[in-house]
């Protein structure tokens, strides 16, 4: 695999807006989202219909709804792992359906970190490994951290900290030694890995016990502000929803719900 | 290349199961490579039989057959050739010397050869290497008898040991020459040829131990003691083959007409060469065979790493979406585990050569003095290397599979964690 240059990417498709942090920043939304339909397969029936959406830069949004209601889709959705088959997806000024598989792939690894609900990590990474692991698909975000510590591993070293993992000892463990809290806070670490702009979590913390789900949420706030990414947040529970600046409810946004059996309830 | 480091220490972190293919590779490779170096060793051994002899004469044969009885002491000649016959051919004035050959007696189960010393002066194999005495002399008395090297071990003979010669190939007691024993003087260095299992006397010492013989058993009351005998003109009438060395090369076919058109007796001259790849080719299908079933063991081998990472795909299915998330193309998941296959493929290639080498080195010895199969340890040669770029392709081509399906279901999958 060669190594992908950021501005290659660029130059090789002109019509690509390069997302910026200053500048139009201010006005540019972090999503945009119109008319937009989608459905996984050609036959299989419509899961997301969203007539308007935005989210601002450096907004914290919950997003609640049923299972199956479409959350994963729309997250996935925004990191370009699909495009929709109608309307707008512009995230970062950056309308994503005009962009073609490989090139969603670079965008995702260079503006968006992404935290899944478990399973987050790489068993056969070391913890560093697995904090530093999108440099190695962005160089965007390698230089990124390079200027903020010299090293990639002073930079994962840092944000471990920040996530109280700073313990020597457990840095050299093997990840699948580690509880699900601690993984938990390592995944949150590489998605804050080169200060990406949008952070994804899809039910972070749904395997975490009350208390440390507040802490968790805590440190992840204090490392969206620092850097200032826009936090997408998904999950079950509602007693989250005060600590965030907006809630979205997919059972209102879906429109793909309003029709008979969609949803599978819960 | 940051997803083949990836893909090593996927691999160094299932290190069990992939030791376990590792091997299964490494032991076909060095089976394959072994069976090629082995059968181009032995073809190479084969063609070494004999060298130096320009021509074989016998009776009208085969040219096969004459191989096989004369050189490889392996069945029996139809007909004898006449001393005159022999006389005339010696003769030639293209002919720079001959070797007379007479077979047919045995002890206990290796050929007996009568010749003249001119045989451990002409004979050569492997090239040019001369016969060369391990111990004692070549025969000088009549009752003389010079052993090669597997005969003295096998039976555990020495110099001085009195040996006793059997009527024929088959070592049945009431035809055995009793009364003329012989004396063991010399045991010959081993060569890995048929030499090695033959016992060699004199071509006088024949003639004298069938005095007093007719139509293959002693007649009654004309039998005469081994002292006797000594008395008698030993100048055999016939003889079974003779070696024939030229002047000049380039006489080769003047000389090998001059004896099939001989008007005599019917002859037949071959050139050794030629004869001994000829029955290299009859045998040799065997040999092919052997190595078409060492490509199969590769096959299997290759099969089993398929299984393996096949099976590791299921499992494997939330690290692909963990790496999707973070930037990694359906491509990179595809190289991901195509590098997995190629890692374990060349190292199990390596592994394999290095293996055979090994093995050679260690039982080089061992098969020179048991087989007679010296077995050079150079440098692979090119039909070796062809195979192992062979190999390796094919590692390459089954681990695209599994490859394969992995980018299919990365791309399936998403975001999703599927378990
Ligand atoms: N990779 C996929 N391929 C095909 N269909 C999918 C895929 N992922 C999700 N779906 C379907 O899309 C619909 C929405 O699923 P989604 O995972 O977005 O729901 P969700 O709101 O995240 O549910 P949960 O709360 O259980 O995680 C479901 O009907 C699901 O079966
Ligand atoms: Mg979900």
């Amino acid at each position: 695999m060669p190594e992908r240059m950021t501005e290659g990417l660029s130059e090789a498709m002109p019509e690509a807006v390069e997302p910026t942090r200053e500048g139009t920043a201010g006005t540019q939304a972090a999503v945009r989202i119109q008319d937009l339909a989608f459905r996984w397969q050609a036959r299989a029936p419509v899961v997301l219909i969203i007539d308007d959406l935005t989210i601002a830069r450096g907004e914290r949004v919950f997003i609640e709804g049923p299972s199956g209601s479409g959350k994963s889709t729309l997250l996935g959705l925004l990191a370009g792992v699909a495009v929709p088959q109608q309307g707008d997806l512009v995230v970062l000024g950056q309308p994503l359906q005009r962009l073609g598989g490989v090139q969603r792939d670079h965008f995702r690894a260079d503006h968006i970190g992404y935290i899944f609900q478990m399973f987050n990590l790489i068993p056969y990474l070391s913890v560093v490994e697995n904090v530093t692991l999108p440099c190695r698909f962005s160089r965007l975000r390698r230089e990124r951290a390079l200027a903020r510590s010299g090293t990639l591993e002073q930079e994962a070293l840092r944000l471990l900290g920040h996530l109280d993992l700073a313990d020597p000892a457990l840095v050299g463990r093997a990840v699948t030694t580690l509880s699900v809290g601690q993984q938990q806070r390592v995944a949150a670490a590489r998605a804050l890995m080169g200060s990406p702009e949008v952070l994804i979590a899809d039910e972070p913390t749904s395997a975490l016990d009350a208390d440390r789900r507040e802490a968790f949420i805590r440190l992840l706030f204090d490392e969206c502000r620092a850097a200032g990414s826009t936090l997408i947040f998904v999950s079950h529970d509602a007693s989250l929803e005060g600590l965030f600046d907006r809630t979205l409810r997919l059972a209102g946004l879906n429109r793909a719900l309003d029709g008979a059996g969609a949803g599978e309830g819960e | 290349m940051p997803i083949l480091s990836l893909a090593w220490k996927s691999l160094l972190n299932r290190r069990g199961t992939a030791l376990l293919t590792l091997i299964a590779i490494a032991l076909s490779v060095t089976l394959l490579i072994g069976v090629e170096r082995l059968r181009n060793e032995a073809r190479a051994s084969f063609a070494n039989t004999i060298s130096g002899t320009d021509l074989i004469v016998g009776a009208r044969s085969g040219a096969v057959q004459l191989l096989l009885y004369s050189v490889f002491r392996i069945g029996n000649p139809t007909n004898n050739l006449s001393w005159d016959s022999y006389q005339d051919i010696a003769a030639h004035p293209r002919v720079a010397w001959t070797v007379p050959l007479s077979l047919g007696d045995s002890h206990r189960g290796y050929r007996v050869l009568g010749t003249t010393p001119a045989y451990f002066e002409h004979y050569r194999y492997a090239g040019d290497r001369h016969l060369a005495l391990a111990a004692g002399t070549r025969f000088s008395d009549l009752y003389d008898a010079v052993l090669g090297a597997e005969v003295a071990e096998a039976l555990g003979y020495g110099l001085g040991t009195s040996i006793v010669i059997a009527h024929g190939a088959a070592d049945v007691s009431f035809a055995r020459h009793q009364d003329k024993p012989f004396q063991v003087v010399g045991i010959l260095a081993r060569t890995g040829t048929p030499v090695d299992r033959t016992v060699h006397v004199s071509l006088e010492a024949i003639e004298a131990i069938h005095a007093g013989w007719e139509g293959g058993a002693p007649v009654p009351g004309l039998s005469l003691s081994a002292e006797q005998a000594r008395a008698l003109d030993l100048t055999p009438e016939a003889i079974t083959a003779v070696l024939v060395g030229l002047k000049s090369r380039i006489a080769t076919f003047q000389v090998q007409r001059f004896v099939n058109d001989y008007r005599a007796e019917p002859l037949t001259a071959i050139l050794p060469g030629v004869a001994l790849s000829e029955l290299w080719g009859l045998i040799g299908i065997a040999e092919n065979a052997l190595l078409v079933v060492s490509g199969f063991v590769v096959v299997v081998g290759l099969f089993g790493m398929l299984t393996a990472i096949l099976t590791s795909l299921n499992e494997r299915r939330r690290e692909m979406a963990v790496l999707r998330s973070v930037g990694a193309r359906p491509g990179h998941v595809f190289a991901l585990i195509m590098g997995e296959a190629g890692f374990l493929t060349l190292l199990g290639a390596a592994l394999g050569i290095a293996l055979l080498y090994g093995l050679l080195l260690g039982a080089q010895p061992l098969i020179e003095t048991r087989l007679g199969l010296f077995i050079a340890v150079g440098a692979p040669s090119g039909h070796e290397l062809a195979l192992l770029a062979a190999v390796i392709l094919a590692g390459f081509l089954v681990g695209s599979i599994p490859g394969w399906r992995a980018y299919r279901l990365s791309l399936a999958d998403g975001l999703s964690l599927r378990l």
